[in-house]
Order: C-alpha cells, then sequence, then structure tokens
C-alpha cells in the first residue's frame, strides 16, 4: 500500500505537458484526480517511473455550450458535471449518472478525462459518451485530433490515445427532445456497476451503452437497430447481450450478467420512451 | 435527580470531531525505525528457502529477521483446550499455511525502505496441497500439521440422543453457512515499541486487551510483567479481533529489545484483510421437530468450525454456540456438537458475537423453515415458543442458565412496531399482484450471553485536593464511550460535575491490572468496579467528615445536589470533596478506593429484530427498507452510547446477511483482499432503524445492566436474512445462503422457477 519511487513533475501547460509526454513516452503516467491511478500504484500494480501532475491545468476545467455541443474540458471534476447549469439543462443525463460515480470524496476529485482515459469497462461515464455519440479530442506535438466515442476504447485498459496525448476535451452533442434512462446494479451504492445500460431516444435517434460487459464499454448496435426498425423496449432489450463477453467472478457468472443486462436495457429504453 | 439513563453527549467526541484522535501510527518516536513483513504469497507450502541477501544489502536496511533468528516459543492453546501441535509459530516456521502468513521481518530506516526490500526477499516454495473447504478438512485426507494425524483442532461432543426427534410429527432439517466474514476496524494493527533509559520495553499497541499485551510480551521476550509498559493511545475498533495478541506484537517488542532502538509497524490494509483475524466461518447443520401446532419438541445442530490455519480464539467459538444453542425457546431437548478444523486460510478470531451470532442465525432460519412447513405464520410460532418470564432463571438442554427476561414483551412490541399485520398485507397484495419488487418480512427473536469470560476488573476513584476525581478503569474502550458512561457511574456517586471527573484507561502503570474490553463485559464487570469504587470513596469521605465535623459516623450526609457533606440536620455547615481532600492530604494520606471486583457472572440480553427488505426479483438485489429493533439489556445507564452500539450491530450484522464474506479460491488465494472487493457496508446501503429499548433489570450484578455491545450484530442478521428469503419464498425457494448477494438471490429464484433445486448462489 505504499507505492514504489516515482519522480514527480507538475505541469503548468498543456503543451509541457505533451513535451514531457514526448521525453518520457510510457515510462511517465498522467496523474489527474488520482482515483484510479493512485490505488494502483499503491498495490505497486502500477509502478511509473515518472507522475505528470496535471491536476492544477484549470483551462482543463469547464462546461460550455455550443451551438450543437456540449463541450466537456478533461479535468471537470465528476461534482462539476453533476451540479453544472448546462449539463443540467441540455445533457442531464450526463449530470444523473456523474452524481452517482463512487461516493462524495471520489466525484470531488475525479475527472471525466481521467475515467475515460483509463479505460475501464465499468466505467459509467465511457457508457454514457459512447451513447450519447460524443467525441474525444486529443492534443499532441502536431497539434488537435478528435476521436469518435466508438474508435476510443480499443481493449481492456486501453484508449486510442498516442502515447504522446492528451485527453483535452470532450463534446457531446446535443441530443435534442431527449429522453433517457440509466440502470446499473451494485450491491454498494460507491461500488462499479456489476452490470449497467444507459439508453438515450432523442431526434437524432437512439443510442444504447453497455457497462461492464466486456474488456471494452460498449455501444449495443444490436438493440439500437431493433429500436429503430420499431420493436418495443422488451423485444429490443433481447439483443442486449449479444455480441458481449462479461467476465465471471463471484459478483455473478456469464450467464447472470447477460441476462441483467437485458433486464437493464429493458428499463432504461422503458424510461427512454420506447 | 439521577444522570443515570439521561442523553449526556459523549466527552470523547469534541476531540474526535475536531482535532482528531491520536493512534498508534500517529505518535511521536523520534529516531525510529520501520518493520514490515515478508507474507507468504501461497496458501499451503514448504518454504525451501528464504533469500535475503539482496535486501540486507539495500541502504537503509538494518536487518531481516526470520524465525530461526527470533528463537521465541510458539504461542501456548488456548486454555488448554485447543490442539497443541496447530498453534502458532512466532513466523512461519518450515511451513506456510495461509496467504498473508508472516515469514520475515524486515527492519530498515523508514517505512518506504521497508516495503522496497520486500520485494528484494525471495522466497522459494514447494506447493503442498491446499485445505480451503472445512467439509473437505474434516474428512482429515489432506493434513495441515501432519504431527497431529488430525484437522480437528477442538471438539464438543457429549454423543447424541437417537430418540430426541421420535415423537415429533413434523421434522425439518438445514445446512447453512454462517460465512467467514472480516472485521475491518478503520485503524488497522499497529504497534511501537523501545527500551526506557531504565531497561524497560515501552510498547504503544492498538489493542483492547492492553494487560494482555503486556503479560503476552513478558512472557515471549522473558521479562517481568512490571518491566513492560504498555500504553494504548486512541484505538480506532476492534470488534473482537483486536483482542488477541498477534505475533507481529511481539516481533515489535523484539526487534525494540534486539536493536535497542525505537521500532514502529502498522500493517497496511491489504495486510490487515489477510493478518488480523477473520470471524464466523462456520457450516452449520440444524435439525428441528415438533407438534403441527407450533410446539417445538426438539432441536439439534452441529457445528462445523473453520479455525483457519491456526488454532486460535476461532476454535473455540463454538463452546459459545453451545451455550446458546436453543436460543430463546423453551425447547424440552436440544443438543449441540462441533468440531473446529484447521484450513489453509486467515486464522479465526472473536467478531462482535463470537459464536452467538452463529446460534441465533441457526435457530432463526430453521424456526422460519418450520413455520413454512406447519403453514404458521413465523411470528406465531415463536410466540408459541418462547419461554416465559415467570420461568426464569431458566436452566436450559446444555445446562446454560438464563438470568431473567421478558421475551414476549419484546417480541410484542416489535410487532407494534413494525406494524406487522399491515406488512403482511401488503406482501400479500405484492404476491398477487405479481409484482417485480416482493416484500419480505424477517423476524429473529434472540437471546445472547454477554460477560460470558470468568475475569473480574479493577476500578479506582480517587478525590484530589483540587476538587478532581480520577477514575482508573481496567476495561479498554476502542469506541465504546467508557469515559462517558464511568463518569456517569461516578458523579452519581459522588454527586460531581462530569467535567470534574477524568477517566484513565489504558496504561498498565497508572492501571495495575486489567481483562479489557470485549464480549460485551465493560459496564457489567469495569463499570461496576468503578461503581463500586465511587460508593467506597463516599464511605471513607464519610469518616473523614466525621472527624472534621465531630459528630457521629451515621450522621454524615452527602448531599448529592452539590457535592458536599455536612451533619444530618445541619445544612448550613458543609465540607465540600476538595476539602475532605484536603484533610486527608494533610493526614499523610488520599482520599481513594480501590476495588477488585470479581465477576458477577455473566448475563443474558434478548430482543427480536423485524427486517423489511424488497427483493428486485429480475436481479435479486436486495433493498433494506426498514430495520426495527427492540433490544433489553437490562436497565440502561447511557440510553446514547447503548443506542450507538445497537445502531454499529445492525449496520454490521446487515452486513453480514447481504454483502460480506471474505472469498477464497480452490487454491486458496484471497479474493478479497481490498476494500474494493471486500464488500464493507456503509450507509447508503442502510435505513433509519427504528430501535426500542425494554429494560428487564438483572440481578446478576448492582447496576441491572447487561451488554448491549454486540446484540446489534446478533439480532439483526437473521432478521435481515429471514427477511430476504421470505420475500422469494412464495416462488419455491427454501434457503439462500448469506451473504444474498444479488447473484445469489436471483440464481435461487431462477433455479426454483425453473426446477433445478435450491441454489447455493454465483460462485
Amino acid at each position: 500500500m505504499i507505492p514504489a519511487t516515482f519522480d514527480y513533475v507538475r505541469a503548468g501547460s498543456v503543451d509541457e505537458v505533451i513535451g514531457l509526454l514526448g521525453e518520457h513516452g510510457d515510462d511517465a503516467k498522467l496523474l489527474a484526480g488520482g482515483h484510479s491511478l493512485l490505488p494502483l500504484m499503491k498495490l505497486r500494480l502500477a509502478q511509473p517511473a515518472l507522475l505528470v501532475d496535471i491536476g492544477r491545468l484549470r483551462e482543463l476545467s469547464y462546461v460550455t455550450e455550443e451551438e450543437d455541443v456540449i463541450a466537456l474540458g478533461a479535468l471537470t471534476r465528476h461534482h462539476d458535471i453533476a451540479t453544472s447549469p448546462v449539463t443540467l439543462s441540455s445533457v442531464p443525463l450526463l449530470a444523473h449518472v456523474a452524481g452517482q460515480i463512487g461516493d462524495l470524496q471520489v466525484r470531488h476529485r475525479g475527472t471525466i478525462g481521467g475515467s475515460i482515459c483509463h479505460g475501464d469497462p465499468a466505467s459509467d461515464l465511457a457508457a454514457v459518451l459512447l451513447a450519447l455519440g460524443a467525441t474525444f479530442v486529443a492534443q499532441g506535438p502536431n497539434g488537435r485530433r478528435e476521436i469518435d466515442a466508438q474508435d476510443f476504447f480499443v481493449s481492456f485498459f486501453e484508449v486510442a490515445l498516442r502515447s504522446d496525448e492528451l485527453l483535452v476535451e470532450i463534446r457531446v452533442p446535443r441530443p435534442l427532445d431527449a429522453r433517457w434512462g440509466f440502470e446499473k446494479l451494485t450491491k454498494r451504492a460507491q461500488d462499479w456497476a456489476i452490470v449497467g445500460a444507459v439508453a438515450v431516444r432523442s431526434r437524432s435517434g437512439v443510442g444504447v451503452g453497455l457497462i461492464n460487459l466486456g474488456p471494452v464499454p460498449l455501444r449495443s448496435s444490436a438493440v439500437e437497430a431493433a429500436v429503430v426498425a420499431g420493436s418495443n423496449a422488451a423485444e429490443a432489450a433481447a439483443f442486449a447481450a449479444e455480441g458481449t463477453e462479461p467476465s465471471a467472478d463471484f459478483n455473478g457468472s456469464v450467464a447472470y450478467r447477460q441476462h441483467v443486462a437485458r433486464v437493464l436495457v429493458r428499463r432504461a429504453l422503458e424510461k427512454a420512451g420506447v | 435527580m439521577s444522570i443515570l439513563g439521561n442523553r449526556v453527549l459523549r466527552r470523547e467526541d469534541p476531540k474526535f470531531l475536531t482535532v482528531g484522535g491520536t493512534y498508534v501510527a500517529d505518535l511521536a518516536l523520534p529516531g525510529s525505525v520501520h518493520v514490515t513483513f515478508v507474507r507468504s504469497s501461497m496458501a499451503h507450502a514448504r518454504i525451501v528457502s528464504v533469500d535475503s541477501t539482496y535486501a540486507q544489502a539495500m541502504p537503509g536496511v538494518l536487518a531481516v529477521y526470520t524465525n530461526d533468528d527470533l528463537g521465541l516459543p510458539k504461542f501456548p492453546t488456548i486454555m488448554g483446550m485447543t490442539n497443541e501441535a496447530m498453534t502458532p509459530p512466532m513466523l512461519a516456521s518450515g511451513t506456510v499455511r495461509y496467504v498473508g502468513e508472516p515469514i520475515a521481518a524486515i527492519v530498515a530506516e523508514s517505512r518506504e525502505i521497508a516495503e522496497d526490500a520486500l520485494e528484494q526477499v525471495v522466497v522459494e516454495y514447494e506447493p503442498l496441497k491446499v485445505v480451503i473447504d472445512p467439509v473437505k478438512a474434516r474428512t482429515d485426507e489432506d493434513l495441515l500439521f501432519p504431527d497431529a494425524g488430525t484437522n480437528t483442532s477442538f471438539s464438543l461432543d457429549f454423543g447424541g440422543d437417537e430418540t430426541l426427534f421420535d415423537d415429533c410429527e413434523v421434522v425439518v432439517e438445514l445446512t447453512l453457512a454462517n460465512q467467514r466474514v472480516a472485521p475491518c476496524p478503520l485503524e488497522v494493527r499497529s504497534a511501537a515499541a523501545h527500551m526506557s533509559e531504565d531497561g524497560r520495553l515501552e510498547f504503544n499497541s492498538s489493542t483492547q486487551a492492553p494487560h494482555g499485551v503486556r503479560d503476552a510480551l513478558a512472557t515471549f521476550l522473558d521479562l517481568e510483567p512490571d518491566q513492560v509498559h504498555v500504553v494504548t493511545p486512541d484505538v480506532g475498533g476492534g470488534f473482537g479481533a483486536k483482542g488477541a495478541v498477534y505475533p507481529e506484537d511481539i516481533v515489535v517488542g523484539w526487534c525494540a529489545q534486539k536493536l535497542g532502538r525505537p521500532v514502529r509497524w502498522t500493517e497496511t490494509r491489504s495486510e490487515s484483510m489477510l493478518g488480523l483475524g477473520h470471524g464466523r466461518a462456520q457450516v452449520q447443520h440444524v435439525r428441528i421437530g415438533g407438534t403441527r401446532e407450533g410446539a417445538v419438541l426438539a432441536y439439534r445442530i452441529e457445528v462445523l468450525q473453520d479455525t483457519g490455519a491456526y488454532a486460535g480464539f476461532g476454535a473455540v467459538l463454538p463452546f459459545m454456540t453451545r451455550m446458546m444453542t436453543s436460543g430463546p425457546y423453551k425447547i424440552p431437548r436440544a443438543e449441540c456438537a462441533s468440531y473446529s478444523v484447521v484450513t489453509n486460510s486467515t486464522p479465526t478470531t472473536a467478531y462482535r458475537g463470537a459464536g452467538r451470532p452463529e446460534a441465533t442465525a441457526a435457530i432463526e432460519r430453521i424456526m422460519d423453515l418450520f413455520a413454512r412447513e406447519i403453514d404458521m405464520d413465523p411470528a406465531e410460532l415463536r410466540r408459541r415458543n418462547l419461554i416465559e418470564k415467570d420461568d426464569f432463571p431458566y436452566t436450559t438442554p446444555v445446562d446454560t442458565v438464563y438470568d431473567v427476561g421478558d421475551y414476549h414483551r419484546a417480541l410484542d412490541l416489535a410487532l407494534e412496531v413494525a406494524g406487522y399485520d399491515d406488512l403482511r398485507a401488503e406482501q400479500v397484495r405484492r404476491r398477487t399482484a405479481g409484482d417485480v419488487r416482493q416484500l419480505g418480512i424477517g423476524l429473529s427473536c434472540y437471546v445472547e450471553i454477554t460477560n460470558g469470560l470468568p475475569d473480574g476488573e479493577f476500578g479506582a476513584v480517587e478525590v484530589r485536593p483540587d476538587g478532581k476525581v480520577i477514575v482508573r478503569t481496567g476495561t479498554s474502550p476502542h469506541g465504546q464511550g467508557h469515559v462517558t458512561a464511568w463518569s456517569m457511574l461516578v458523579a452519581e456517586q459522588l454527586g460531581v460535575a462530569i467535567e470534574d471527573i477524568e477517566v484513565i484507561h489504558g496504561d498498565t502503570d497508572v492501571v495495575p491490572r486489567g481483562a479489557g474490553t470485549m464480549g460485551s463485559r465493560s459496564l457489567q464487570v469495569g463499570g461496576a468496579a468503578v461503581n463500586q469504587a465511587a460508593v467506597d470513596v463516599v464511605e471513607k469521605a464519610k469518616d473523614l467528615a466525621a472527624d472534621l465535623f465531630e459528630a457521629d459516623r451515621d450522621d454524615i450526609v452527602l448531599d448529592k445536589a452539590n457535592g458536599r457533606f455536612h451533619v444530618v440536620g445541619t445544612p448550613a455547615l458543609s465540607r465540600s470533596w476538595a476539602e475532605l481532600a484536603e484533610a486527608a492530604a494533610k493526614d499523610g494520606t488520599a482520599l481513594f478506593a480501590e476495588v477488585d471486583l470479581a465477576s458477577p457472572g455473566p448475563t443474558y440480553p434478548f430482543g427480536t429484530h423485524i427486517s423489511v427488505v424488497e427483493v428486485d426479483t429480475e436481479t435479486g438485489k436486495v433493498n433494506v427498507l426498514r430495520h426495527i429493533a427492540v433490544d433489553d439489556a437490562g436497565r440502561i445507564i447511557s440510553p446514547l452510547l447503548a443506542e450507538g452500539q445497537v445502531h454499529g450491530g445492525i449496520a454490521q450484522g446487515v452486513a453480514q446477511a447481504l454483502l460480506e464474506e471474505v472469498v477464497y479460491d480452490l487454491d486458496g488465494n484471497p479474493l478479497t483482499s481490498t476494500l474494493a472487493d471486500y464488500s464493507f457496508i456503509s450507509a447508503a446501503e442502510l435505513p433509519s432503524y427504528e430501535t426500542r429499548f425494554t429494560e428487564t433489570p438483572t440481578p446478576v450484578n448492582a447496576l441491572g445492566a447487561k451488554g448491549i455491545g454486540e446484540s446489534g450484530t446478533i439480532g439483526s442478521t437473521p432478521a435481515v436474512h429471514n427477511a430476504v428469503c421470505d420475500a422469494v419464498a412464495h416462488l419455491g425457494v427454501r434457503h439462500i445462503d448469506m451473504p444474498t448477494t444479488p447473484v445469489r438471490v436471483w440464481s435461487a429464484i431462477n433455479d426454483a422457477v425453473t426446477g433445478h433445486g435450491t441454489a447455493k448462489g454465483g460462485r
């Protein structure tokens, strides 16, 4: 529970961060809220040689509204997303989900960018951003590029950022006249979901995200297609386990998790007005 | 007007709520070095070699010690009852028997260096067959201690009456698990030691029993007890598991002696999950029989207790289970047999209730099944079988003598507070409608034993010339609030303000003797000793006052409203406590009294808990809607503290019913060694409790009080467990083992609905 020795740099700017990443490559890890990284370091499962603390980069903490998009700085803390007037009025789903992550202390430290870049399949936010069709903005030595959420989660705890890139912004297309449902099954309020599901239905379409049902956060195209084809919630939810590969542990077998996925997707779809 | 029975605020709290407590790890110890322990990564293996060459060469590492270096004896048996071959060595000797077992101690200049050095010690293992299932252990197929020739560490079996159930119309049987749980005090184990200039061992410990730690250190380190000085600063919880002395404590003392430098050790949470003793861990087979009209005639329980890798206190827990075999019921014939077996897991020990919750869980679960079998309401079945209030003192079939109780009153009050009939009506409505969320109502009538061990306790009261009252106690509070409660007792006897009373505990130089705080004993023995000392000091003060007033001793009156003494009829001429203490000082004495109170004997708190839960039948998730607790711990001295004990107890009890379980895989690897994996409960999972006390004073001790520290845990777990099973009983589910996690509940429903029989849940 005491990390191995590491060097520490507190970054003063995004450019400095990118420079440090270029210099140190995979030996460096970014420290944002620290709520995923520090426990791994304490258990010595992660032993980075250099920690680049980006927590003071205030310019990356914001929630702003553009014409068709809600833009969130990568270092915006969960609590701020849960309570921002912008999210509450334009994407209340995001505020709702951010307000249920971990516990109050976690929400005051953890950041949306940190959560996404960790690539944890049990991340609530990742599934929600998939369902909302978000894009992620990465900045590297050659400038910025946008990555579709669908392409961002590569494999188990691995995302599409290059080793010299920093996630700077999350862009969520404003859902028009959206109805939504978010369901997660946990043993305790503060736990990661055993299984979770999110559904959004708006004028621009339907999005369904799945939590903890495979090595990466998932978007359920099978369920979405069923809804688009006119299925009701129960009919569409029957496809919820399609393409999922949940792991088995003492919190549930594969069959149990897939069953719960169907139940929660149905409930989320019903809440979303399907 | 008496202060007793009033909601006096905790005197301890302002500090905890502002600057915080001072725990062992907070103590300044200049120049101290740090100990960490190399722990086994294998559940069962022969140690081929321990290579510490690299670690010893690291800058800042002072030494790496193995068991051979220490040359210390093994721990003794528990009161001569446990198998001698199975007691733990100080550090692993030749064989490791559980993951987390200490193999070597590293001493380094800093904790960080010591942690780094851990990774540089290479232990070569030769794997042995792992025994993790106690049922398998009992077969003796693979042995943890080949020299012992058995895995059984302790047993209680007086033979059985083969005719026990002969006249029963109905007999119901069940095998159930009372799962292994981790006590999880917020403060982990910690110790600090140094040699004083006069050659004494100064030792700080996070313990429930400072005198026990002193005596163990003296024994192992070959010192006289008065050469060891143990001080416990604030202790952040123990729940029974810090009642024992651990090998690490002794090694810390040994290192201080050996190196002549201050030494400290604080385990990490991950270590604590493996090193601090675990609780419960029984497999039970129960059988109950009676008439179709609901008269229970016979009951038998067989206990298989998982001792863990070595036979410590966990091995003898069934002793307490056996004492409470028949619970609060008047059952003509009842038997208990128990077998404790070693397995390749963390040793078990006392945990909040220690043997009694297991007894209650067994009989309360089978009472529900019996009620169902004869189609009787479970509350009615209990009412028909509870011991009547005129039956006390009541001797049970296993010869336990219950002191006093009014069990029906507690049941009736709980049903009334719950609105039982309305709840059943709502349950019928939901069942009829086929709701996804079904309602479950669970009852638990319990009786338990407190102050079950024979120890007496030390108490002393001294009034100083400055008017301050110094109270010394042999109990060792670690959250209970003895400073408040003992102050109330002394204020009541002396008529002084609580603010003028100082309570000292946990310092073996200042308090000469003490058994500590465990087993819900403190108030009824330790509090009673302090109370007696206060009574004695009043008598001494009256002697002094008689001299000063030149009056007859019998005419001296203590006016408790203002804490002054006068001669009867002349209150205007009076002397204060301070003046009398001053007079004593002038005589070259002090105004004080010391008491070594022999234990007045055990007492038996009782009550009824009712839990109301909602089960999501599609996911198996349980939500506790209400918890009603009616507890009777005799006379309640401090309602606020008593309620606090009940509240904390319910939280831990609900946690066992729903969430907590220490899980090992078949190779003995722990799967729950962090608080992310081990489902320690939080406020978010609990409703606001509805608590009531009935007060049936016990004749056993002068205070009329019984223990209340463990009742909440004992009463709540079966109520919640029964409620969960009740919620899905109509779907064909007979039983679900604890913890009733979502996957287990859903699997049970699914198996019942699809006709796959009773499910054990989702491994």
